[in-house]
């Protein structure tokens, strides 16, 4: 199973066989994917399919209790994240890799101000490796000029605050310049304006795309609104039931869907509006509890297209380079 | 013998998603087998001790534990340990139920009107809770012993008094969770009056919080029964108490510590039993609390 | 926050007023009349009512109340009925005493606590953390004078390391103080500790599963790292409530310790005068706990402020 892209020589991220279960329950099923150099990639799916746990596993931060197998490389991290020890990951968390979650509520503790909340990133990997040591003024400006960056009005000041004297949306700007604090190879957000006002996301969006593309730094993007992935990634991955069922250029795979969940999940939300006339279509059922998915292809239960074939894992096939799915029964053969 | 298909997931679990009911957890088992086991004790003294536990005996001081005719020694008077151990179970679950009977009666409806009543009505009584908090059980107890002399009832009171301020907050805020609920607000729609609501809404709800609290207060009530009994002020002798047992050892801790740790045992495994069960019950009644997975 | 304070204090002044008018009023309901109970009853009428003027029994109860409260305030509490003694020397002298006991219990108490908890907690789902979090609830059902009547058998009989009874003021023989001040301390804090370790141990947990400290993580701080600088504080507010509430009970647990160990302490003063009956003693001795106890609630709702930022903005 690969997704054969041809990236960069040298990916970003690079997550091979990865699996994770949590007791008896398989949450994770052997996922294999790259993240090149710069490249934006977009991971959806609906809720309970895996995203957010994939995103922990990038970290290295899955909940107690869960076993991961498989492997997830790093650029310029010399060792596994999988299996890694916890000292050796506190040195790439916040400096190769870094994470923008979805609560920003509740991302950021109450009882600290937020500008040492930043500082704190940058003095945490101060002199570690190729970075230089701290130096507190040095620091200081660079709070201020991050917090400037993530279009806080007056940083200076807002650096004083507590959290709970912000709102929302500048919160989630707060986790934002803590993210990009030192510069990271790689940004993982997980779904980092699903809690915001509408009004706010957009330009939430728009500060982590500016703040990526500056960087020259990768993004895997969790997120479940389709829309936000072909306006920010090059590239998607779908996830369903603890797998990746397609992946390939976002053009291509929205506009021309193989599996049969892509094309539910993208008829579900309609990438071009309503257009009258033409109804909504829904994947029929939910998605089942942790554990509960089917043997075999992990949509079939709720596929219109199953047949006894489907019982058998399906194969990964791609008929373009750098477009794969997992189906036995593709969308759009015909095409 | 397993009736589980062992192949692939039946799709009718899958879909209807049962609520397994849990199985009782550790805490819940063993507090609620000691609390069996000492209630068990207390009714067996009622028809049935190897001995008379108050029958001095001066031909029989001091046996050892182990002793053929007593199994856990004698003490200093010749009267049978085990005998008074088992009758100590009576006095400390008599003043144990009158206790937590007391601080239930009087603190789960100070509750319920601190929640329902009007903010400033609740706020008052709430402080005189915390007020009331000042005095612990112990403190109550000598207070009352100094103006009414000791005796058991006086012990049971205090203890109950003092325990009130627990229910009272568990209840109230219990009962403020349950009175912004949407059920509440279709009640009150439906013109039911405020007391109605509080009978038949409120009060069922909070059941289970009062029940967990009655299990660790009933804890507290024993530990505060020995320590009065061991000070004096709790049941007046012949009758045996577990606290006055270790109060009479005292004395002989050089020569017979044994008479220390036979009711000193007795005493933390009760105390033990009572609190697992009170955690066994929360776990069991307010999943909340549980660790997932 | 100034109105925080201001709310605080007002309640601690009313709680003061309320719980002196209640200790007051319980020692007045006792039947019979303190200065015959005091005399015995074989005095003459004349020698008991002259009693009764000299220590104002005989005025009404409002300016009784009064001349106490007024006499608590200057600390000038009058010499008792019984024994003719000043009540104030004799309270502080032995305060002294107990409040040895308490704090170094309090520590022996944190000591424990704050580390077997945080390590319960982080342990919570192995064998390990299991394993402490049975022993904690052993130590939770264990009362004080139990622990103290152990660690004497243990420890002054079997082992024959430490003396079992007695008190020597610290200034008389340092060593011999030390000595004997294991044991009780031992026995009230071992006990306190138990029961505090288990309130970290669920405090630290909470704050394990808040979001900030998963961004802590992500940051790059290690796990222990990020429950330091991140939960330490928020952890902090109901272990401090509960240290608080603890005082209370650490202070009733000094009065039974000091029974078990013989030492003359403020808890045997007081059972003291409560088996002579001298009951403006006792009421004196009463208030004062109640008081102390209330004192430090209000010094931990004023701690909070310190701790909480949120408070301070006077969001609650």
């Amino acid at each position: 199973m690969t997704t054969a892209a041809a990236v960069a020589p040298s990916p970003v991220l690079e997550v091979r066989g990865l699996s994770v279960s949590i007791g008896r329950h398989d949450l994770l099923h052997d996922l294999t994917f790259t993240v090149g150099r710069g490249e934006r990639v977009g991971l959806i799916g609906e809720s309970g399919s895996g995203k957010s746990l994939t995103s922990l596993a990038v970290l290295g931060l899955l909940p107690e209790g869960a076993r991961a197998t498989g492997s997830v490389r790093l650029a310029g991290v010399t060792h596994d994240v999988v299996g890694a020890s916890e000292r050796a990951m506190a040195s790439v968390r916040g400096n190769d890799v870094s994470m923008v979650f979805q609560e920003p509520m509740t991302a950021l503790n109450p009882t600290m101000r937020v500008g040492a909340q930043v500082a704190e990133t940058i003095l945490v990997h101060a002199g570690r490796g190729k970075r230089p040591g701290a130096d507190r003024a040095a620091v200081r400006q660079r709070v201020v000029a991050l917090l400037d960056q993530v279009g806080l009005p007056a940083p200076a000041e807002l650096a004083r605050a507590y959290p709970h004297q912000l709102s929302g949306g500048q919160r989630q700007r707060v986790v934002v310049a803590i993210a990009l604090a030192n510069d990271p190879e790689l940004l993982v957000c997980d779904e980092p304006t699903t809690a915001l006002d509408v009004t706010v996301q957009a330009k939430v969006l728009d500060l982590i795309v500016r703040g990526v593309e500056a960087r020259r730094s990768a993004m895997l993007f969790i997120t479940h609104d389709l829309p936000v992935v072909a306006t920010v990634c090059e590239r998607v991955l779908v996830m369903y039931g603890g797998r990746i069922v397609e992946a390939g250029p976002v053009a291509e795979v929205f506009t021309r869907p193989r599996h049969r969940y892509t094309e539910g999940l993208l008829g579900a939300s309609d990438l071009e509006g309503a257009r009258p006339g033409k109804p909504l279509t829904t994947i029929p059922g939910t998605v089942p509890p942790a554990g509960a998915f089917p043997e075999g292809c992990v949509f079939r239960t709720r596929c219109r297209h199953a047949t006894a074939e489907c019982a058998a894992p399906p194969p990964w096939s791609s008929a373009d380079p750098g477009h794969g799915h997992a189906c036995v029964h593709p969308a759009g053969g015909e095409r | 013998m397993s009736a589980q298909p062992a192949g692939p997931i039946d799709p009718t679990r899958v879909a209807g998603q049962p609520r397994v009911r849990r199985r009782p957890g550790p805490s819940l088992v063993v507090g609620g087998s000691i609390v069996a086991a000492v209630v068990l004790m207390a009714l067996l003294s009622f028809v049935w001790t190897p001995h008379d536990p108050t029958l001095v005996n001066a031909a029989a001081r001091l046996r050892d534990v182990g002793d053929p005719e007593h199994w856990l020694g004698t003490d200093k008077f010749g009267r049978d340990v085990l005998s008074q151990v088992l009758v100590g179970a009576r006095t400390t679950l008599f003043v144990g139920v009158v206790a937590v009977g007391v601080a239930g009666l009087l603190g789960v409806p100070l509750g319920v009107v601190a929640a329902m009543a009007p903010r400033w009505v609740g706020e008052t009584l709430m402080r005189a809770m915390d007020l009331l908090l000042a005095f612990p059980a112990l403190l109550l107890a000598i207070m009352f012993s100094a103006v009414y002399g000791g005796s058991t009832l006086v012990a049971m009171i205090a203890i109950g008094i003092a325990t009130v301020p627990s229910f009272a907050r568990i209840v109230r805020s219990g009962a403020l969770q349950v009175l912004s609920t949407e059920y509440v607000l279709a009640a009150r729609a439906a013109g039911r009056r405020s007391w109605g609501i509080g009978l038949r809404h409120v009060l069922p709800n909070v059941s289970s919080l009062v029940i967990v609290q009655a299990s660790v207060a009933f804890a507290i009530a024993v530990l505060a029964e020995a320590a009065l009994s061991f000070l004096g002020y709790g049941t007046p002798p012949p009758t045996p108490s577990w606290g006055r047992m270790l109060q009479e050892s005292q004395e002989l801790l050089f020569s017979a510590p044994r008479l220390a740790f036979v009711p000193g045992l007795a005493i933390a495994v009760a105390v033990l039993g009572f609190n697992l069960l009170g955690d066994g019950l929360r776990d069991r009644y307010d999943p909340r609390l549980e660790d997932r997975r | 926050m100034l109105l925080h304070l201001v709310r605080r204090t007002a309640i601690l002044v009313a709680s003061l007023a309320v719980s002196s008018v209640v200790v007051f009023g319980f020692m007045v309901l006792l039947p019979g009349d303190p200065a015959r109970v005091a005399l015995g009853v074989n005095a003459s009428e004349e020698a008991v009512g002259r009693l009764r003027a000299e220590f104002g029994l005989d005025r009404p109860l409002v300016e009784q109340y009064a001349s106490w409260v007024s006499g608590l305030l200057r600390f000038d509490l009058g010499r008792s009925y019984v024994s003719q003694v000043e009540i104030a020397p004799q309270i502080l002298h032995r305060l002294q005493v107990t409040l040895w006991l308490v704090v170094c219990a309090m520590l022996v108490a944190l000591v424990i606590a704050v580390p077997m908890g945080t390590l319960m907690a982080v342990r919570h789902r192995r064998p390990s953390g299991f394993l402490l979090s049975a022993l904690s609830q052993v130590g939770v059902a264990v009362p004080a004078f139990l622990a103290g009547i152990l660690l004497i058998t243990v420890f002054a009989v079997r082992l024959g390391w430490l003396p079992a009874n007695g008190w020597t003021p610290p200034n008389e023989d340092p060593a011999q103080f030390l000595r004997q001040l294991v044991l009780p301390v031992l026995s009230l804090g071992l006990v306190q500790g138990a029961v505090l370790t288990r309130y970290v141990r669920s405090s630290v947990l909470d704050v394990q599963r808040e979001d900030y400290i998963r961004t802590a993580r992500a940051k790059g701080l290690g796990p222990f790292r990020a429950l330091w600088r991140h939960g330490f504080r928020n952890a902090a507010v109901p272990v401090v409530t509960v240290l608080a509430l603890q005082l209370s009970t650490l202070l009733i647990g000094a009065v039974v310790v000091e029974r078990v160990f013989v030492i003359p302490g403020l808890g045997s003063l007081l059972l003291d005068q409560v088996s002579n009956r001298d009951l403006v003693f006792v009421q004196d001795i009463v208030m004062l706990l109640v008081v102390a106890v209330l004192l430090v609630n209000f010094l931990v709702d004023v701690l909070y402020v310190v701790i909480d930022p949120r408070l301070r903005a006077g969001h609650s």
